[in-house]
Formats: C-alpha cells, structure tokens, sequence
C-alpha cells in the first residue's frame, strides 16, 4: 500500500511539473512583447526594457522558470499585468463562487445519477429503467451552455414575464451574507453543472450494478432469504463505490471546464470568468496562476480520491 | 423463397440488425440530412438569397434594431446582426460536422495505435504509455486551451489540435483491454508459430478483430467532438466570428441575454445541436447492438408481447 500511495503522490507531483513547464514554455516562446503590454502602448523603448529587467524577463528561460517556481511554492504567484494586483489575490477573490458551484455540482450529480443508476439496474427493462435510459441519453447529448440558457429563459424569464420571480437571472452572492440566498442563486447553475454527469454516473451505475447483481455472491445472498433491499444496497451498491470513485477521479479534471462555462451562462464572478477576462487581457501571470492553481486542487482531489480508493476497496490494501 | 434457408454473410446480418431498430434508423436518417444541408449550404443561401454574413439592415431588423422573428423571408428568423439564422445555421452544421468527424477520426488512429501497441507489447511499454494516458486525462483541458489561444489566437486548426490531443485516451484505453486478451488467443500463437512479426500480428492478426469497438467509439466520440468544439466557440476560443458555427451562435444569442427577447437564437441552434449529439449516440448504441450481439447481454432482452406476468 505504501508503495501505491507513494507511486500515486509521485505521479501527481510529475503532472503538476508537466502542467507548469507546458504554460510557461507556452507563454516564452510566444509572439508578443509582455513587457510591452505592462508598460502601455505609448511607453518609450527604454522604459519598456526597464519593465523588461523588473519583470526578469530578458533573464534566460531556465532561470525564470527555476525563480517562477520558487516564488510559487512560497505563495506568490506574480502580479498582474492588468492592474498590478497580486494574482494570488485575484484568484483568491474568485475562488468562493467556483468553489460553491463545484461542491454543489458534484454532491447533486452524485445524488441524481447514482439512485437513477439503481433504479433503472433493480428493474431492467421496466417502465423507470427505459425513463432512466432516456435521461442518460439526453443527458450526455445536451451541450451545457444550451440546458443553462435554457434554464434561465424558462425559470427566470418566463416567470418573469408572468410577473413572479421564481430563480434570479445569475449572479453570486455570498454565503455567510445569507445562506439561502446564497443556495437560491446557485440552484440553476449547480443543475446546469450537473445535469450531463449525473447522466454519465446513472450510465456507470446501472452497468456496474447490473454486473454485480449477476454474481454467485449475490445469489447466495438472495438464497440465504436476505431482503431484496438488502441485496441490492447491502451486497450490490457497496461493490459499485471501487469504478464510481475511479470516475469521480477522472471527472476532477473535466469539472473545472464545466465550472467554466456554467460561470460564463450565468455570470458567476468565479475563477473560469476570471480565466476567460484573463485571455481576452492577455494578462499572463493571471492565466499562469489559474492553471497552476486548477492543476494543483485536480492532483490533490485525484490523491483524495486513491485514498478514498483504498478505504472502498479492501484488496489494494495488501 | 421465404421457406428458402438462405445464408447470410456477416455485413449483412449486421445491417439487418441495424435496420431493424428503429431509433438507429431515424438517427441515421437525421444524420444523412445533416450532413446533406452542410454539403448544400451554398445551395440554401442561393435559395434564399441569403449569404450567411450578410446584415439585411432592413428587412432582418425591426425599426428598433432587435432580430425579426421567424417569417415567409426569414425561416428560423434574423439575429441581432440582421443575418439569416436559417443560412447561419446550414453553413455551421458543415463547421460540427467537419470538426466532430475529422477529430473523432484522428483521435480514433491516435488511440487505436497506442492501444495496440502498449496492450500487444505490455511490460514497461504498457506501463509508460498508461501513465501517458493517465497525464493527459489529468489535465484541466479548457484551462490550457484558454492559454493556447491566448497565445495563438483563436483558430480551427487549434480547436481540432486540442481536441484530438484530449479525447484519444477514451479509444486507447478501451482498445488496450480488447488487445490483452486478444494476443492470448490461439491464431496469434499461430501466426507467432508460422514466422509472423510483431507489426504483421498486430495489423493482420489483431487489428480486424478490433473492428467493432472502433466502429462504436469513433461514432461515440463524434458528438463528445462536436459538443467540444460548440463550447469552444460558446467561450469565444473557437471559430472565429463572423463565420458561422452552432457554439458562436449561441454565443451571439447569450451577449446581453438577447435571447431572452428572441427565443429563436437560442431555440434552432440549440436544437440542432442537441438533435445531432443525440442522433449520433443513438446510433452509436445501435451500432453497438447491431455489431456486438454479445453485448445485448447486458441490455434486455425484448419481452414477449403481452406476456400474463407482465404486470409484475
């Protein structure tokens, strides 16, 4: 176990040296005059070699990334270019909204698919399991920025129209300000968020479990006179957990992007907003950080997930 | 010639069960005219007199500068720019198809060769390319195409680079676990046995073998493709305006919530392209049903009609 936990925190650290070395090579060898962009575009020659030197820039690229490096593992991860504010800071601002939405998301997808999962895999072929095929098969077709317009022109606008509120048009507002306002602003987008992977988890679950309820061990368990209740959740489900926390794993990544576009539909001041403003900027260290940081909560959300791993499955415990 | 016992080869008895489900069929059926618009986009604008980037300032605005809704002139109505969302949209289906068929196909060779290899080879080849694998599927995908275009700008070949380069390990992985039992099987000891080499086993051998998990992937893969490349375009990192594309069409409708007053901007474009990642994963179960029957196992088996214990 020791060496897997080992070989698991290694490989993590060597995604995140990847991920690192990718953007900053990227962002060195690209057209454009950064130094330019700090200055302003009616800064002198010689002022801009003077950002240039400040920035260490004209540095070689080995020691700018070495001294980038450094910096970031202490916490700083550089001013932006934009508004010379500390990107950390930035990110830091940001980070509420995405953090609500993704927690949200996940904890409703998790809870949508897996009982539509077990309830399609108790009865196959019956009436809910054709309703739960139908559901997974919209599910994973539905663009997520489509269902979210979607959302808002039928939850909000419509009801709008017939003059009650029933959802709020977008927007974050902060938990501790008012929970349920809070919850009240984040219902759509979390749904909007969840709606095609709780799709994906209802399709893993109901193979899965179809699987299991096939095994010898399952039937001894019916033999034996154990309820039918018991069997599936008792003897089936708990075999399930091992490939959904494998795919949960796997889905970190993929989250951030979908936290992306969900933030851009309903205007949720939250990192894949800040993401998106950063690009159009051209702010650099900001889009470095952002990456960075995703980068780093995916290795440690994966490494969670091993650990999670290990306590769900018994036999990579020898 | 109905009592007649006719033998029915395997292309055949494949298409049979494919043309039997009906769900399969009306996909296809909605593929083929998709893939007839994009080809006849040019003919749709002719017809119209539309040209996809063309703002009619007159009679595809209002007095007031909002879209037209749909009319006689104006099929599926006008967007803010006063275009023909009718033309847009045909000359986008060519943007999602091209994009979601050729990707799925590059990625397809890319994942069926890594595969092969790393699953016909094992040991430490298996392992290096497994944990290639496991790399490129820890990457936040969105985040480093944001920092690709920021460099690069925007532009379709970028859009088809990233999402090739994201979406091969889902192809690679499967085709691995089909090539470890494969090359367990006798008529690989057999080739091995009359002299064959590790590429000849590989292509001759296994790779026929692989026929209907690429089938069935590479359809599966195309709308996974085409719903990548429309949020592409949605955050403004793919297609460029002002040439049509189902994602940036929707982009256009979501700047200032116009859609919220022109619900068509939303309604064709988003249909269209949930009718066709829908149709293109129907197909690709019905290819599943049609090409492996072993995996009906899983599936249920059609009931009988009317059988008295159905209420149960």
């Amino acid at each position: 176990m020791i060496s897997f936990i080992a070989s698991r925190i290694s490989f993590a650290a060597l995604v995140l040296f990847m991920l690192s070395a990718f953007v900053f090579t990227l962002f060195f060898v690209a057209p454009g005059d950064p130094a330019r962009i700090v200055a302003g575009e009616r800064a002198t020659e010689a002022q801009v070699a003077l950002v240039r030197e400040n920035l260490g820039l004209d540095r070689p690229i080995i020691e700018q990334y070495v001294s980038f490096v450094g910096r970031s593992l202490s916490g700083d991860l550089g001013y932006s270019y934009r508004n010379q504010q500390p990107v950390l800071e930035l990110i830091k601002n940001r980070m509420p909204a995405t953090i609500s939405l993704c927690v949200g998301a996940v904890i409703l997808w998790l809870c949508m698919g897996i009982p539509i999962g077990i309830m399609s895999a108790r009865r196959p072929g019956s009436l809910a399991d054709r309703l739960g095929q139908g559901f997974v098969l919209v599910g994973v077709s539905f663009p997520s920025f489509v269902l979210g317009m979607a959302a808002l022109y039928f939850l909000y606008f419509m009801p709008r129209q017939a003059g009650f509120t029933l959802f709020p048009p977008g927007g974050y507002r902060p938990f501790l300000d008012n929970p349920r306002v809070w919850a009240w602003h984040m219902m759509l987008p979390w749904f909007t968020l969840a709606f095609t992977s709780a799709a994906i988890y209802a399709r893993l679950t109901r193979g899965q479990l179809l699987e299991v309820l096939g095994e010898d061990y399952i039937r001894t368990a019916r033999a034996k006179g154990l309820s039918e209740r018991k069997v599936v959740y008792k003897h089936g489900v708990r075999a399930i957990f091992s490939p959904l926390a494998t795919q949960l794993g796997a889905d970190i990544a993929a989250l951030l992007g979908g936290a992306l576009v969900t933030e851009q539909v309903f205007g949720l001041q939250g990192i894949g907003s800040l993401a998106v403003q950063s690009v159009q900027t051209q702010d650099r260290p900001v889009i470095i950080g952002i990456v960075m940081l995703a980068g780093f909560f995916i290795v440690i959300a994966n490494l969670i997930v091993d650990f999670l791993y290990i306590l769900l499955d018994p036999r990579i415990r020898t | 010639m109905s009592t007649e016992i006719k033998q029915r080869g395997s292309l055949e008895l494949t298409l049979r069960r494919l043309l039997a489900d009906r769900a399969g069929l009306i996909s296809l059926t909605f593929i083929i005219l998709l893939i007839a618009v994009a080809i006849g986009a040019d003919g749709i604008a002719a017809l119209t007199g539309h040209s996809p980037v063309a703002q009619f300032l007159d009679t595809g605005l209002t007095p007031t500068g909002l879209p037209v809704a749909p009319s006689g002139t104006f099929l599926f109505g006008t967007d803010q720019l006063g275009r023909d969302v009718l033309v847009r949209l045909a000359y986008g289906a060519r943007i999602s198809l091209a994009i979601g068929v050729v990707a799925s196909l590059l990625a397809a060779a890319i994942g069926v060769t890594v595969g092969l290899v790393a699953g016909y080879f094992g040991g430490w080849i298996d392992v290096a390319l497994g944990r290639l694998m496991d790399l490129v599927m820890s990457i936040p995908v969105l985040l480093c195409m944001l920092s690709l275009v920021a460099v690069f700008g925007p532009s379709v070949a970028l859009s088809l680079t990233v999402i090739v380069f994201f979406s091969w390990t889902t192809m690679g992985r499967v085709i691995r676990g089909q090539v470890l039992s494969l090359k367990e099987r006798e008529f690989v000891l057999a080739s091995r046995s009359m002299g064959a080499g590790h590429l000849s086993i590989m292509v001759t051998d296994i790779l026929p073998n692989l026929g209907a998990p690429i089938i069935i992937y590479a359809t599966m893969m195309v709308p996974t493709s085409i719903i990548f490349e429309a949020t592409l375009s949605f955050l403004g990192l793919g297609i460029i305006p002002p040439a049509p594309s189902w994602g940036g069409m929707l982009a256009e409708a979501a700047n200032n919530s116009i859609y919220m007053f022109a619900w068509w901007l939303v309604l064709f474009p988003g249909l269209a392209l949930l009718f066709t990642t829908l149709s293109f994963n129907i197909l690709g179960d019905a290819l599943r049903d049609a090409l492996d029957p072993a995996s009906m196992r899983n599936k249920v088996r059609k009931k009988p009609k009317k059988s008295p214990r159905a209420a149960s």
